[in-house]
């Protein structure tokens, strides 16, 4: 039996008179890899939005691990266990690589006790041992202290997925993870990634590159103008005439040869 | 200690205490320009609650008293203010003080216009050990993980509130205990000159406190504490130079030069003298060279 950590349905939002989600159902598989993809403005940065409460859903459910998350304000959502990273690096920039992961943490520490409870002042506490200890195995354990604004960029995308991760997510929803990377840098990103998926973490990333997607995800929705206009393997998504027309256009001529 | 020094040195500390409360808001990028209307409310409720005209308790009583009623207010208004960003929560809480310094001036209780006498005396030997508690529970408060989710707020509140800070929550709470330490600071005051008046607590003591503030900077606890000891400090100090000194052009002048110097550094330090850069170069200069040292030991023995 398959377990599905996500389930949507019948996912309705316009902004004022535009349709920017219309009616998209789709599950996601507990411990899959699925992607998210679609043409610019397909709506899939705003299926973000309405998983984690930036935004409220006009219609529809949303569910995570059995439980309705539709009207959990946004600052509960996590404490379900979802989490996510941003499209444009979303770090903040005052603080440091350990601090901005230990911000992660504050889903798992909301009680009044860990509120008060000194994370500056000593050195050697299990909140900031466990958040040096998540950027060691991300593999860029070497600048913990240092001011996030003046890390590469690369390094700063595997920061945002290590705070996702310590709040101790069930699903992890990356937004364009790979945007900007280098292939080196992207390399590192998926090792990252497959890692994360092996300790049973379901991952739902929206991404643009392709080559990243077949290599990582195992499970393919894709979006246009709002609806979900496909969903099946990454083998099948390439065949989909559907799909294919929503990212290279039709061809009039062809369609009239047919057509006759 | 010479009465001069011992009277800048009072000076400072409430500068200090005033400041911090104006800070812990600040940290999570609330400019709060009601400094006076909470210390005005701190020193007249502490003056009631130990006055032989008023409730007659302990001095020690009034002013944890006065801290309480300051804090519930604070925490009332705070709901409605909190919904306002940026400038125009500068107007809110500018607003609130004067509708506070407009209600006592006229109480006849409170001795409306003229001010009140304050009856118990407390000197140097209280202030002094409250404003150093006062440091090192702002300190504290910013280094848990409250204080944590306060610096998120000030850099990122969308963000802040997905990874399930409770955004609302953080900045009452900072407001709240804000005003109570500025509320502590009003009641040292009112106990340390034994008389009040409105008017002394006007919008140009807001102004000030918040330009301690944001000069000294609202990215480390260390900010503050600068700007107060170089806005008290700085303008006296040039004054005895001056004068010792004989230039009669530099003690006339130096609120002109203080002036400039004040425009310099937001030009060169628009975020306040101690970021939290600086805080890390220095920490962490200090650290590598002890490692260093540690490290050309261990290669030597």
């Amino acid at each position: 039996m398959t377990v599905n950590v996500l389930e949507i349905a019948g996912m309705h939002k316009s902004f004022g008179g535009l349709k920017v989600i219309d009616d998209v159902s789709f599950d996601v598989r507990k411990g899959s890899r699925t992607a998210l993809i679609g043409p610019n403005g397909a709506g899939k940065t705003t299926v973000f939005n309405l998983l984690t409460g930036v935004y409220d859903i006009d219609a529809g459910s949303i569910t995570v691990e059995g439980e309705n998350i539709t009207n959990v304000p946004a600052q509960d959502r996590v404490t379900v266990g979802m989490s996510r990273s941003f499209q444009n690096i979303r770090l903040m920039p005052h603080l440091s690589t350990v601090e901005n992961v230990m911000l992660g943490q504050h889903a798992r520490a909301r009680k009044l006790g860990s509120l008060l409870y000194p994370l500056g002042m000593l050195p050697r506490n299990n909140w900031r041992i466990a958040a040096e200890e998540a950027l060691e195995n991300a593999g860029i354990g070497t600048y913990p202290g240092e001011v996030v604004a003046n890390l590469p960029y690369g390094v700063q995308k595997r920061i945002e997925v290590v705070r996702a991760m310590v709040s101790d997510p069930k699903l992890l929803l990356l937004d364009e993870p790979a945007a900007g990377l280098n292939q080196v840098e992207t390399g590192q990103l998926q090792e990252l990634l497959e890692r994360v998926s092996d300790q049973g973490v379901t991952i739902l990333v929206v991404e643009h590159d392709m080559q990243f997607v077949r290599d990582l995800c195992d499970y393919i929705v894709v979006l246009n103008f709002g609806r979900k206009i496909f969903e099946g393997t990454p083998e099948e998504v390439h065949r989909d005439p559907a799909v294919l027309e929503a990212y290279l256009g039709t061809d009039d001529d062809t369609e009239a040869a047919n057509a006759s | 200690m010479s009465g001069y020094l011992e009277s800048q040195l009072i000076i400072l500390c409430l500068a200090t205490i005033y400041a911090y409360g104006i800070f812990l808001p600040a940290a999570s990028g609330q400019l709060n320009l009601g400094a006076a209307g909470f210390i005005t409310l701190g020193a007249y409720a502490s003056a009631w609650f130990n006055a032989s005209t008023g409730a007659e308790l302990p001095v020690w009583l009034s002013v944890i008293l006065a801290m309480m009623f300051t804090g519930t207010i604070a925490f009332v208004i705070s709901f409605p203010i909190l919904r306002t960003r940026g400038v125009y929560m500068v107007l809110a809480t500018f607003a609130f003080a004067e509708v506070v310094a407009g209600i006592v001036i006229n109480v006849e209780e409170l001795g409306a216009a003229a001010g009140m006498p304050v009856d118990a005396h407390l000197d140097v030997t209280v202030i002094v050990p409250m404003t150093i508690l006062v440091i090192l529970f702002s300190f504290y408060f910013m280094s848990t993980r409250l204080g944590l989710a306060l610096r998120s707020i000030h850099d990122d509140e969308n963000v802040a509130t997905l990874f399930g800070v409770n955004v609302r929550t953080a900045k009452v709470v900072a407001f709240t205990v804000g005003a109570m330490l500025m509320s502590l600071g009003g009641s040292l005051y009112g106990h340390h000159y034994n008389y009040i008046e409105a008017q002394t607590f006007n919008v140009l003591l807001s102004i000030y406190i918040l330009l301690y503030v944001l000069m000294g900077g609202t990215q480390t606890a260390w900010g503050p504490l600068i700007g107060a000891a170089f806005f008290t400090i700085v303008p006296e100090a040039l004054r005895e130079i001056a004068e010792s000194a004989g230039l009669t052009w530099l003690a006339e002048g130096r609120f002109m030069m203080f002036g400039a110097f004040i425009v310099l550094l937001m030009v060169f330090r628009p975020e306040g003298v101690m970021t939290r850069t600086l805080q890390d170069r220095l920490g962490g200069g200090l650290f590598r060279r002890k490692k260093q040292v540690l490290d050309e030991t261990a290669a030597n023995s």
